[in-house]
């Protein structure tokens, strides 16, 4: 489906006839980011970032295999194998940094596309399902992250899969069976670590599956744009190729050179020096951090420090370590609901004053405030920090965006993405 | 915004026409990037810069991913190994290995070395003496992967009690192969004789292989 200008394909050659009787595969590349795909004129820069995580995808995918050709998944041999591509696989230390540093790329890429999301209102009718599917693979790519990390089996991968494995357990009743048959034993050992390796290959390519049905969506209503304005009609849209492939082309030329210049200058800037310490289950780190990318979610989780029950009664309702584990799920699940808790007919922030005033001044400190929280050990003021954070954070969702769209009086619309970009109004509508 | 702007000298470039893209222009076509009435665009010359860069990009991302399938630096350090051969006896030979490939290390008794000698070379499918297959004062050593030269599988005849083939040397039991008391071809489907690796004595019981 697609609007009724799209131009259509019109194979050239007896072959290209042929094929596209038969299994018009270059028809659908055709109308999915060809010619055939009318987008939105004014899309800026940030519309990027959608094409740039595919990409990202697929670099992890590609080095991944490769890795996969040397690595060993054994709690003996891991860390020696990860250690041996390092030093003997020919090319092997660029393939392994292009991996580890590539997973920090796509999470960067992602968290633009989703904040993209976010101030646009691209989550908005008629593009919830595209929302839905985009927190989907989020999730999905967290899982993934999660279990690549533990690979190296290194301290760090180690105490991950300990901490992250514990959350589990938080579960009443379920919890500690639960969190034994994830791991196939009482601690991370060679059951799990084997299982990881099977699903962090795997999940890619779910990966993948998802994100196609995420661009089918897309297609459905047609991308969104900077004005939140719907597309009305031919003059308000261009062709996406030639025009979006050169924009999308120019932008992935900038991200590629900050990833080989990050991979080649600084490859362990995100990492941390102890996961090249072998994994010792005796012994955890006097420090222990996820990967950045998870960090806000860290800092939610440490968040809570006190049970939450009826006052002076002893009466434990919820134990603070299950309130921190489910505000932690709840953080990134809540983002389902957005769709629904932002009742606001009017998509792109650029139009709504109060909404922006809260996202740049609320929703993004307390995102990096999170985020610096969840890097530092658990002393008293970064943890006041990261509740004071983390309870804002809540709130925007949960209340602020509410009561945003009801009270909020919007700044006037464009009647249409011409009348925005060339200031002038249609002829039709003049 | 931008109404019609006079550009100075604008006179001297007609093609250029700046003042005829209208600000609305959704799509700006083809026609007004180019110069007109020429045959190769500007546009042209970006598609094809761009295609190039991006090919050569490609191709450089492609070498790592193909080269890193090749043997790695601990492999090809196994590249030589040394052996000490003191405790094999006139007519017996041991089966070693070598790049985890098997290497037969064979001490010729006399009768062998005189029928190897009297071979016909001219008459053999990989003319080659005996001479030319071990090394000088030492031809009672002979050294050969134990690799068949036909597909691969480990001849007989090295061990004691196995198969020795027709000639003596060593027999191939997947195709048939037989090999002589020099391991060269004599009958059977293999093309070549056993294949000599580079070696050297290091002294009279020390040899380095690779």
């Amino acid at each position: 489906m697609s609007f009724p200008w799209a131009q259509e394909y019109k194979p050239q050659g007896t072959v290209s006839k042929w094929v596209d009787e038969r299994l018009p595969l270059p028809r659908l590349v055709y109308n999915a980011v060809g010619a055939g795909y009318p987008v939105p004129r004014n899309l800026n820069y940030f519309w990027n970032f959608g094409v740039l995580a595919g990409v990202a995808l697929v670099i992890q995918i590609v080095t991944g295999i490769v890795l996969a050709m040397h690595y060993y998944a054994s709690v003996d041999g891991a860390f020696n194998s990860v250690e041996h591509i390092m030093r003997d696989v020919n090319a092997g230390w660029f393939l392994r940094y292009a991996h580890m540093n590539g997973a920090s790329f796509f999470f960067i890429v992602v968290y633009i596309h989703i904040f993209r999301g976010l101030f646009y209102g691209s989550y908005k009718a008629p593009r919830e399902m595209i929302w839905l599917l985009g927190v989907t693979i989020f999730l999905l790519m967290m899982a993934t992250a999660f279990m690549g990390y533990v690979l190296p089996w290194g301290q760090m991968s180690f105490w991950g899969a300990q901490v992250i494995t514990g959350f589990f357990s938080a579960i009443p009743l379920v919890g500690e069976p639960l969190r034994q048959l994830l791991l196939g034993g009482f601690a991370p050992d060679q059951a799990a670590l084997n299982r990881f390796f099977s699903l962090h290959y795997l999940m890619p390519f779910v990966i993948a599956g998802v994100i196609i049905l995420h661009v089918w969506a897309l297609h459905i209503p047609g991308s969104s744009n900077p004005t939140g304005v719907s597309v009305k009609g031919e003059q308000d849209t261009v062709p996406f190729h030639p025009y979006y492939t050169a924009k999308d082309g120019f932008g992935l030329g900038i991200f590629l050179i900050l990833f080989v210049a990050v991979t080649f200058f600084a490859p362990n800037m995100l990492g941390h020096p102890d996961n090249y310490i072998p994994a010792n289950p005796l012994s955890t780190p006097a420090h222990i951090v996820p990967e950045w990318y998870f960090l806000p979610f860290y800092a939610i989780l440490k968040a809570f420090t006190v049970d939450f029950g009826i006052p002076f009664t002893g009466i434990i309702i919820i134990p603070a370590k299950l309130m921190g584990v489910l505000a932690m799920f709840g953080s990134i699940l809540l983002l389902f609901f957005l769709p629904w808790l932002d009742t606001s007919p009017v998509r792109s922030g650029h139009y709504r004053p109060l909404f922006r005033k809260f996202f740049w001044y609320g929703l993004i400190p307390s995102l990096v405030v999170l985020t610096y929280c969840g890097g530092k050990p658990p002393y008293t003021q970064w943890v006041v920090l990261s509740q004071i954070a983390a309870a804002y954070y809540f709130a925007h969702f949960l209340i602020i965006l509410p009561i945003v769209s009801r009270i909020e009086r919007p700044l006037a619309l464009p009647n249409s993405i011409t009348e925005a970009v060339t200031g002038k109004p249609l002829p039709a509508a003049a | 915004m931008s109404t019609v702007k006079k550009t100075n000298g604008a006179g001297k470039k007609p093609a250029k026409a700046a003042s005829k893209v209208k600000p609305a222009a959704p799509v700006v076509s083809a026609a007004q990037d180019t110069t007109e009435g020429e045959g190769v665009r500007r546009r042209d010359f970006i598609h094809i810069a761009t295609v190039s860069f991006a090919g050569v990009g490609a191709a450089a991302v492609a070498m790592p991913l193909v080269s890193q399938m090749s043997a790695s630096a601990d492999v090809l350090a196994q590249a030589s190994v040394e052996f000490d051969i003191a405790a094999i006896e006139p007519g017996q030979a041991i089966k070693t290995s070598w790049r985890k490939q098997p290497v037969f290390i064979r001490n010729l008794t006399p009768a062998e070395i005189e029928a190897a000698n009297k071979v016909d070379v001219g008459s053999l499918r990989d003319p080659q003496t005996l001479a030319e297959r071990t090394k000088p004062g030492k031809e009672n050593w002979l050294i050969t992967l134990g690799v068949c030269t036909h597909l691969g599988c480990v001849p007989l005849g090295a061990a004691s009690g196995e198969v020795k083939g027709e000639f003596g040397g060593y027999f191939c039991p997947c195709h048939g192969s037989h090999y002589d008391t020099a391991a060269r071809i004599r009958k059977g489907p293999a093309p070549l004789n056993l294949n000599v690796p580079e070696y050297a004595f290091l002294s009279d019981t020390v040899v380095k292989i690779g």
